[in-house]
């Protein structure tokens, strides 16, 4: 019995461990979408000069960033345990999460054909951006502790 | 055996005694004149600052609502507890489906005292124990506003509860316990009105505590841990503790926490997320002024560790 017991918790440890790697992976690909969008919101909340080559260039990242997901490399299966912030609801509707993504690539793409000439816009653009991280973080993403 | 006898009989009048004054502890209170008096004739305009500060329509319009369509309070969305499943209900102006047939005096006795027009207690699902300590002019300004809303037909499932939640009348007991129009945070004279003001908006209509702090084996908020964060009530996961204590916001200035409830945000750009993008799209139509000083208040208050246990 014990012998089963043990067996079973390092299994769930494994499970646990398994997806670390992928995790952190991930949450480090994340980050980088915080660290370009901090270029422009510093721009935004005036802490910084509106620099419309900083505002493309920081635009262009999110769009090579955003061109690297891969939903299924990325969230496989099962990876919710751990130190982890991912809601069980991206593996219920994995479609949805896509979409999701996809939603939000268009309103990058948009912003880099489209890019912002002035502080009003750059806030705009923000906001349209922002609006799709948020759709997304809002139905598949949930603080744990 | 006649010991038995009176037992029994002492025991039936104890019993019977106990269920009058239960009855009679959770009856429904309603408003007083005075209160009603001061509710005043409203102002549409003022009220549309009420009706975002309160968030009616995170609850109340459909589910993924956008734009115009969280105008049309029809209800629908539901909301899993431990107590069971709360369905939001129609509060559009429809007079049959929704609240159109309300007077003023019925809408400010749901929001200030959580009872409806025929005397039912109303659950506290519906936020009305912080809504409570909002102005009755506010509450006018807001039935005034409502009534510039759309109506819309059908009314929402009921709610499934299981025995006793099913029992509208003992909610009248827990109102009892925890129901209250007095702020949480009483600060010291010579206090700046920005953080007053912030309070206000906070503990009354932004009802934040309603998710940020955590509760008691009642159900009621632990007033000791206001704001310290707490299990998720509805759903799965945390709330973050938005106090200054460890694990809180305590490296958030006011201008960053004013910035996250006006672009969702986060000082290192991560964004909001869960429950909390609602809020902070209905925090997004109010006034810099009011954003402003909900930051007040939240760096004024008393800091406190997590409300909720570390992960295992
Ligand atoms: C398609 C869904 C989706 C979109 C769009 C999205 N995110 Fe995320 N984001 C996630 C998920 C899921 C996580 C949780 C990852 C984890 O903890 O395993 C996350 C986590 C994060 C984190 C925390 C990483 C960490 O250190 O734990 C940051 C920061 C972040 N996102 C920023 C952004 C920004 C900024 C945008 C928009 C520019 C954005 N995200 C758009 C799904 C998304
Ligand atoms: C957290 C979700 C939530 C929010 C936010 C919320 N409500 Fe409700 N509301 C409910 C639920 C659930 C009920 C049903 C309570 C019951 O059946 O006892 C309800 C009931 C009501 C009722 C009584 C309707 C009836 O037919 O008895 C009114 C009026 C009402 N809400 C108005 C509002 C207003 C105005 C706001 C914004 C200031 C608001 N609500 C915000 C969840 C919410
Ligand atoms: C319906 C529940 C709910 C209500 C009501 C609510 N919040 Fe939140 N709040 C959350 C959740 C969930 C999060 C975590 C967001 C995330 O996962 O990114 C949060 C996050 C926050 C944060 C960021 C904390 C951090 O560490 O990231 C602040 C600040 C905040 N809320 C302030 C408020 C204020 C001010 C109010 C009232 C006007 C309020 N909240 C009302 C659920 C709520």
């Amino acid at each position: 019995m014990k012998k089963l017991v043990l067996a079973i918790s390092l299994l769930s440890f494994a499970a646990s461990t398994a997806f670390a790697d992928t995790i952190l992976d991930r949450q480090e690909y994340m980050k980088e979408r915080g660290k370009l969008v901090k270029q422009m919101g510093q721009m935004a909340k005036g802490e910084t000069d509106f620099d419309a080559a900083a505002v493309l260039t920081a635009l262009k990242g999110l769009e090579a960033n955003a061109e690297k997901f891969d939903a299924e490399a990325m969230f496989p299966e099962g990876s919710l345990e751990g130190d982890t912030t991912a809601s069980p609801k991206i593996w219920e509707d994995f479609s949805g999460f896509k979409a999701a993504e996809e939603k939000y690539l268009d309103a990058v793409k948009g912003a880099v054909a489209a890019p912002p000439g002035d502080l009003d816009a750059l806030k705009a653009t923000m906001g349209t951006i922002g609006g799709e991280c948020g759709a997304c973080h809002k139905a598949y993403r949930i603080k744990k502790s | 055996m006649a010991w038995l006898k009176k037992l029994a009989g002492t025991a039936a009048v104890v019993v019977a005694g106990c269920a009058v004054a239960g009855w009679v502890l959770s009856a429904p209170v309603k408003l007083d004149r005075d209160t009603l008096a001061q509710l005043g004739p409203g102002d549409a305009a003022k009220g549309e600052r009420i009706f975002n500060a309160g968030g009616c329509t995170s609850c109340h319009a459909k589910p993924g609502a956008k734009d115009d369509e969280r105008l049309q309070l029809g209800g629908g969305l539901e909301l899993k507890t431990a107590f069971g499943t709360f369905v939001a209900p129609n509060i559009s102006q429809d007079e049959n489906d929704g609240i159109g047939a309300w007077s003023i005096a019925d809408f400010a006795n749901a929001m200030l005292k959580g009872v409806g027009p025929s005397g039912e207690n109303l659950y506290p699902a519906f936020p009305y124990p912080s809504y409570a300590r909002m102005k009755p002019s506010d509450v006018a300004d807001l039935y005034v506003f409502m009534q510039t809303l759309p109506a819309v037909s059908g009314k929402a499932p009921p709610h499934k509860l299981g025995f006793p939640f099913n029992i509208r009348r003992g909610v009248g007991l827990w109102k009892r316990l925890y129901l209250s129009d007095k702020p949480v945070i009483e600060f010291a004279a010579g206090t700046p009105d920005v953080v007053l003001a912030g309070r206000y908006l906070v503990e009354g209509p932004g009802h934040c505590g309603e998710c940020h702090t955590p509760r008691d084996a009642g159900g009621g908020s632990r007033k000791g841990e206001w704001l310290a964060g707490a299990v998720a009530a509805e759903g799965e996961g945390i709330i973050p503790n938005i106090t200054t204590g460890p694990g809180g916001i305590e490296d958030w200035s006011a201008a960053d926490i004013a910035s996250y409830l006006e672009t969702g945000f986060t000082p290192d750009f991560d964004t909001v997320g869960g429950a909390m993008v609602d809020v902070q799209e209905n925090m997004a139509r109010l006034t810099p002024d009011d954003r402003a000083a909900i930051a007040a208040y939240l760096k004024a208050i008393p800091p406190h560790p997590n409300g909720y246990p570390a992960r295992k």
